[in-house]
C-alpha cells in the first residue's frame, strides 16, 4: 500500500496503534547478532510454542527486537508493558516465565539481574548497566521487530522525514544540521553539516550520498547493531540528507560478513518502497530517491571514503592518491556524500527535536550521544550510548561494572587501530572527538576495549600493528613497509631480542608513516605504538634491558617453574601438561622440563590454589630444579 | 572552452608561472627545478604510491606535506623540494624500499640523499610495487596481463597466464618501465637496455 501524502502516513500510524493494546503482554526476544549467538531464536520458538500450547495465542504478543546492547548476558527477554527483564534466558526457562509472569503475576527471581549487593532489578532501565545511559539513537531497537516497518512506524517512524519533506527547505535542513553541529560518528569527527553543504555545492546535477557500514575495529559491532535492529532509523536519515542534498541515488556499503544486517535492511528497503517511502515521488512530495545495497567483499581499507568509492564503481577498493574530497568527486567522479551508519541515524532525530535540542546533549566541541562497543575484560560488555563527555570511568566503572575478577585496570583501548591506549590516570578526561585526540588516541567509530594488568604494552601494540600490515592495501611504500618494519621490531621486542634503540627507531619510523602516508589509514597506523610508548615506555624498556614482560605475557620471556617447597605431587599438572614436559610422580617433587615447555600456562591454571606451587617468572632465572626424585615435603594439615 | 587561468606559485623561493590543473611536479619539471620519482610516468595517471616525490608546501602560514605528482597548483602556493621535513622522509622511504629491493636506480637515489647504511632487512623481493608495468599493460597497452594480488605486505605483481601467454611474448613494452629491473630478470632475462619507454610510446596512438 502507497501512502501519498502525510495524511496517509499519519492514518497509517493510527491504525497501526489502534490495533495494538497497550495492556496486552509483549515478550520481546533480543534477536541481535550477540543473542543470537547464545541460540536467542531457539528460546524465541520456545515461546511460540509455549504460548500456543498454554492457550495464551492471541493473547500475548512475542517480538523479535533488535540488539539491546547487554551483550553479556544474552538471550535477553524483556516482557511489556511492565518491562520486566529477564536475562540469559535459554529454552528450558520459558515454561516458567509463561506460567509465572505471563499466566501469573509472580517473577522468575533467578533471571532477574543482581546488583553486587545481591539484591534483584526487576525492571530493564533500572539495571545499572541501561541505568547510567542516555539511549537516544540506540534505544528503539529493543522495542521493534526490524523486519517489521509498521513498528517503527508506531514509534513515529517517519515523521521527521515528512517534517522535512513538507514543512522545511532542503537549505533548512542543511541548516539545522549544521547549527546541531553533528560530527561524523565514523571516526574523523568532521561535521556533517558541513560535508552536506560542500557535496550540495559541488558542480554537476548528479550527486549520491552512501551510508558507510564498513565497520571493521576489532572489538566494535555498533554500526552492525544499529543496522540490523532499526534499518529504518538510518534509511530515514539517509533520505532526509539527500533531500537536502539533492541526491536521488543512495548507497548503503555494507560488509557482506554483517549478513543480518544485509537481510533486514533488504527488508526494511522493500517495505518502505511498497510504502511509497522510497522510490519516486516520496508521500507526494514530487522527491524522488531510491537505495541500492553494495555488499564489501572485507577489505578494512575499503571503509576510508575514496577506497570505498572505488569499490561502489567495481573497482578494486584501495584509496584514491588525489588531493580532491570525495563530497566533491567520488562515485564516478560525481559529488558523493558519505556518512556513518550512527550519523544517518542521528538525523531524525535531530530533525524531530530539533539542533538546539541536539545541542543541548555533550560538550561544546561535540554535540549529542555516542554509541560504544565496551568489551574485553570489563564485567559488563556490550553497546552503551552515552552523552558525550561522559568521562571514561563513568563508562567503565558505573556502566561496564569495572573489572572482571577483581583486576587491576590498566588501560582502555579506543579508536580501533588508529586509536590509542589511555591509561589510568587519564580516566577522568570526559569522552569527546577533541579530548581523545588530545591524549594521543581517537573516538573512532566507537571501540573501548579495556584491558587489565594482564595485558602488555607492547603485545597490545603488536596485535595491532599485525592487524594493520594484513588490512594496509599495501600501495604505498611509507604505510606498506614501515608498518612491516614496525611490526619487526615489535616482534623482536616480544622475542626478547630487542635492542637500545628500537624505541627511537619505532618513533623515527612513525613519524614517516604518519607524514607520508596515501590515506587516514596509514597516517593513524602508527598510534597504537605511540601512544603504548608515551604512558607505558617504562614497559618497553623492560622488555629490552631487563628482558622482562611485566605483564607476564610474552612467551619467550616467561618460564614456568614449580616450586619443590610448596609442590605437593598432586600429579595434576603432569597429566594436563599437553607436551609431557614435567616429570615427577606420586610424593616426587614434579619438575618442568625448561627446554621441553611451551609456555602454554596449563600447569599454572591447574595447580590447586591451596598449593599454588607453579610460578610465572619473568626477567629472572629459573632457579636450579631439586636433585631428580626429591620427595614432597608435606604441608602439615593445619596449615593448608 | 574556457581558457586556463594562469597560477603563479613559489618554488624554492623562486616564482614559476604555472597552468591551471597542472601539478607541482610538472610544474618543477618545466621550471628545471629537480623532484626524484620513482612510481611516476608522465603518459600515466598519477599514482601516489612511492611518496617519494613528497614536497612541502605553506599557504596561510600552514604548512603541509603532500605528493608532487598529484596535487596541482594554487595560486599563491609556497612549496619546498628539499626541506629538512622532505628530506628526512624522502631517506627513509629510500631506506624502507633498499630493505626488498637493492636495485641500481634505488641505491643511486641513496646515494643522493646521503644513506650510508642499512638499517632495515626485508625479503628480496626487487619490486618496490610502483605499478608501472600494471598500469603501463592496462591504461596505454589496454592488454591486462599483468597485475596487483594481494593485500598489505603480501601484495605481489603477477602476470595473468590467460592473457599473457598471449600478448606478452610479441610486447615486453614494460620490460623497460620496471626501476628495479625485476621483470626482466624475473621473466626470461631479455632486458631492453637501450630503449626508453617513449621509443614504444611513439608506435601507440596517444591516449585520449
Amino acid at each position: 500500500m502507497r501512502l501519498k501524502s502525510p495524511a496517509d502516513l499519519q492514518r497509517k500510524r493510527q491504525k497501526i496503534i489502534s490495533l495494538r493494546d497497550s495492556s496486552r503482554h509483549c515478550v520481546t526476544i533480543c534477536s541481535g547478532t550477540a543473542c543470537h549467538a547464545y541460540a536467542s531464536e531457539k528460546t524465541a520458538l520456545a515461546f511460540d510454542e509455549e504460548i500456543k500450547s498454554s492457550g495464551l495465542k492471541g493473547k500475548v504478543d512475542i517480538r523479535r527486537t533488535g540488539c539491546h546492547g547487554f551483550c553479556e548476558r544474552g538471550p535477553i527477554v524483556v516482557i511489556f508493558p511492565e518491562e520486566i527483564c529477564y536475562l540469559g534466558v535459554k529454552p528450558d526457562d520459558v515454561s516458567e516465565i509463561v506460567s509465572t509472569t505471563l499466566m501469573g503475576k509472580g517473577l522468575v527471581d533467578r533471571l532477574l539481574y543482581k546488583d553486587g549487593n545481591g539484591e534483584k532489578v526487576v525492571h530493564e532501565g533500572d539495571i545499572p548497566f541501561y541505568k547510567h545511559q542516555t539511549r537516544i539513537v540506540f534505544g528503539n531497537n529493543r522495542l521493534i521487530d526490524p523486519k517489521n516497518i509498521d513498528d517503527y512506524i508506531a514509534l513515529g517512524g517517519y515523521s521527521a522525514l515528512t517534517k522535512a519533506l513538507f514543512e522545511m527547505s532542503p537549505d533548512d535542513v542543511m541548516q539545522t544540521v549544521k547549527r546541531a553541529n553533528l560530527r561524523g560518528r565514523g571516526g574523523g569527527g568532521f561535521p556533517a553539516g558541513i560535508k552536506w553543504e560542500t557535496t550540495r555545492n559541488a558542480p554537476g546535477e548528479t550527486k549520491y550520498v552512501i551510508v558507510n557500514a564498513d565497520e571493521g575495529d576489532p572489538g566494535a559491532y555498533m554500526d552492525r547493531s544499529l543496522l540490523e535492529g532499526n534499518p529504518h532509523s538510518v534509511l530515514e536519515g539517509l533520505i532526509i540528507g539527500a533531500y537536502a542534498i539533492g541526491s536521488h541515488n543512495g548507497y548503503v556499503y555494507v560488509r557482506q560478513e554483517y549478513p543480518l544486517a544485509i537481510e533486514n535492511l533488504s527488508i526494511a528497503l522493500n517495505q518502505a518502497r511498497e510504502y511509497g517511502l522510497l522510490g519516486e515521488n516520496i508521500l507526494g512530495s514530487r522527491f524522488n530517491f531510491d537505495v541500492t545495497v553494495h555488499r564489501g567483499a572485507g577489505a578494512f581499507v575499503s571503509g576510508e571514503s575514496s577506497a570505498l568509492m572505488n569499490a561502489i564503481e567495481g573497482k578494486v577498493g584501495e584509496p584514491r592518491p588525489k588531493y580532491t574530497r570525495t563530497a566533491v568527486s567520488g562515485i564516478g567522479d560525481k559529488p558523493s556524500n558519505l556518512n556513518n551508519v550512527e550519523t544517518w541515524a542521528n538525523v531524525p532525530l535531530i530533525i524531530s527535536r530539533g539542533a538546539d535540542w541536539f545541542a543541548s546533549i555533550g560538550t561544546e566541541g561535540s554535540r549529542g550521544t555516542k554509541i560504544f562497543s565496551l568489551v574485553g575484560k570489563v564485567n559488563n560488555t556490550g553497546l552503551v550510548e552515552v552523552p558525550m563527555g561522559m568521562t571514561l570511568r563513568e563508562i567503565i566503572y558505573d556502566i561496564g561494572g569495572g573489572i572482571r575478577h577483581g583486576k587491576k585496570f590498566k588501560v582502555v583501548q579506543t579508536g580501533g587501530p588508529s586509536g590509542g591506549c589511555i591509561p589510568e590516570s587519564l580516566l577522568d578526561i570526559p569522552v569527546d572527538f577533541d579530548e581523545l585526540a588530545k591524549v594521543g588516541s581517537m573516538m573512532g567509530s566507537g571501540g573501548m576495549i579495556v584491558m587489565d594488568e594482564d595485558d602488555c604494552m607492547v603485545d597490545v601494540a603488536r596485535y595491532f600493528l599485525t592487524f594493520l600490515t594484513e588490512e594496509s592495501c599495501g600501495k604505498c611504500i611509507p604505510c606498506r613497509e614501515g608498518i612491516r618494519q614496525m611490526l619487526a621490531i615489535l616482534d623482536r621486542i616480544c622475542e626478547g631480542e630487542g635492542k637500545e634503540g628500537d624505541i627511537v627507531m619505532l618513533e623515527e619510523l612513525s613519524e614517516v608513516v604518519q607524514d607520508a602516508s596515501l590515506c587516514a589509514l596509514g597516517t593513524t597506523a602508527p598510534n597504537p605504538v605511540l601512544s603504548t610508548i608515551r604512558y607505558f615506555k617504562d614497559e618497553y624498556e623492560a622488555h629490552i634491558r631487563e628482558r622482562r614482560c611485566p605483564a607476564g605475557v610474552c612467551k619467550a620471556l616467561v618460564s614456568y617453574y614449580i616450586n619443590p617447597e610448596q609442590c605437593q605431587a598432586c600429579q595434576i599438572c603432569l597429566r594436563e601438561c599437553p607436551v609431557g614436559a614435567i616429570t615427577g610422580g606420586k610424593n616426587i617433587v614434579h619438575v618442568i622440563e625448561q627446554d621441553q615447555c611451551t609456555k602454554c600456562g596449563t600447569c599454572l591454571d591447574v595447580c590447586p590454589p591451596r598449593f599454588a606451587a607453579v610460578e610465572k617468572l619473568s626477567g629472572r632465572p629459573v632457579p636450579a630444579a631439586p636433585p631428580q626424585g626429591t620427595k614432597v615435603k608435606r604441608v602439615k594439615k593445619a596449615q593448608q | 572552452m574556457k581558457k586556463l587561468q594562469k597560477v603563479t606559485l613559489t618554488i624554492n623561493d623562486s616564482e614559476v608561472i604555472a597552468k591551471e590543473g597542472m601539478t607541482i611536479l610538472e610544474v618543477a619539471r618545466d621550471a628545471g627545478i629537480y623532484i626524484p620519482t620513482l612510481c611516476y610516468h608522465e603518459k600515466l595517471a598519477p599514482y601516489g604510491a612511492c611518496r617519494i616525490c613528497t614536497v612541502e608546501l605553506s599557504r596561510k602560514g600552514r604548512s603541509r606535506l603532500v605528493t608532487s605528482c598529484v596535487y596541482t597548483v594554487e595560486e599563491g602556493l609556497i612549496v619546498k623540494t628539499e626541506s629538512p621535513k622532505v628530506i628526512k622522509i624522502r631517506k627513509m622511504l629510500l631506506e624502507l624500499m633498499l630493505a626488498s629491493s637493492p636495485a641500481k636506480a634505488i641505491q643511486e637515489l641513496a646515494r643522493q640523499y646521503g644513506i650510508e647504511k642499512r638499517r632495515f632487512e626485508a625479503e628480496k623481493t626487487n619490486c618496490i610495487l610502483c605499478g608501472l608495468c600494471v598500469r603501463y599493460c592496462s591504461e596505454i597497452k589496454q592488454a591486462n596481463a599483468i597485475g596487483f594480488v594481494g593485500r598489505g605486505t603480501e601484495r605481489r605483481v603477477v602476470f595473468h597466464p590467460e592473457i599473457a601467454s598471449t600478448v606478452c611474448a610479441s610486447c615486453r613494452e614494460c620490460f623497460s618501465l620496471c626501476p628495479t629491473g625485476k621483470l626482466p630478470s624475473e621473466t626470461d632475462g631479455v632486458c631492453f637496455d637501450d630503449l626508453t619507454v617513449d621509443d614504444f610510446l611513439k608506435t601507440q596512438q596517444s591516449p585520449a
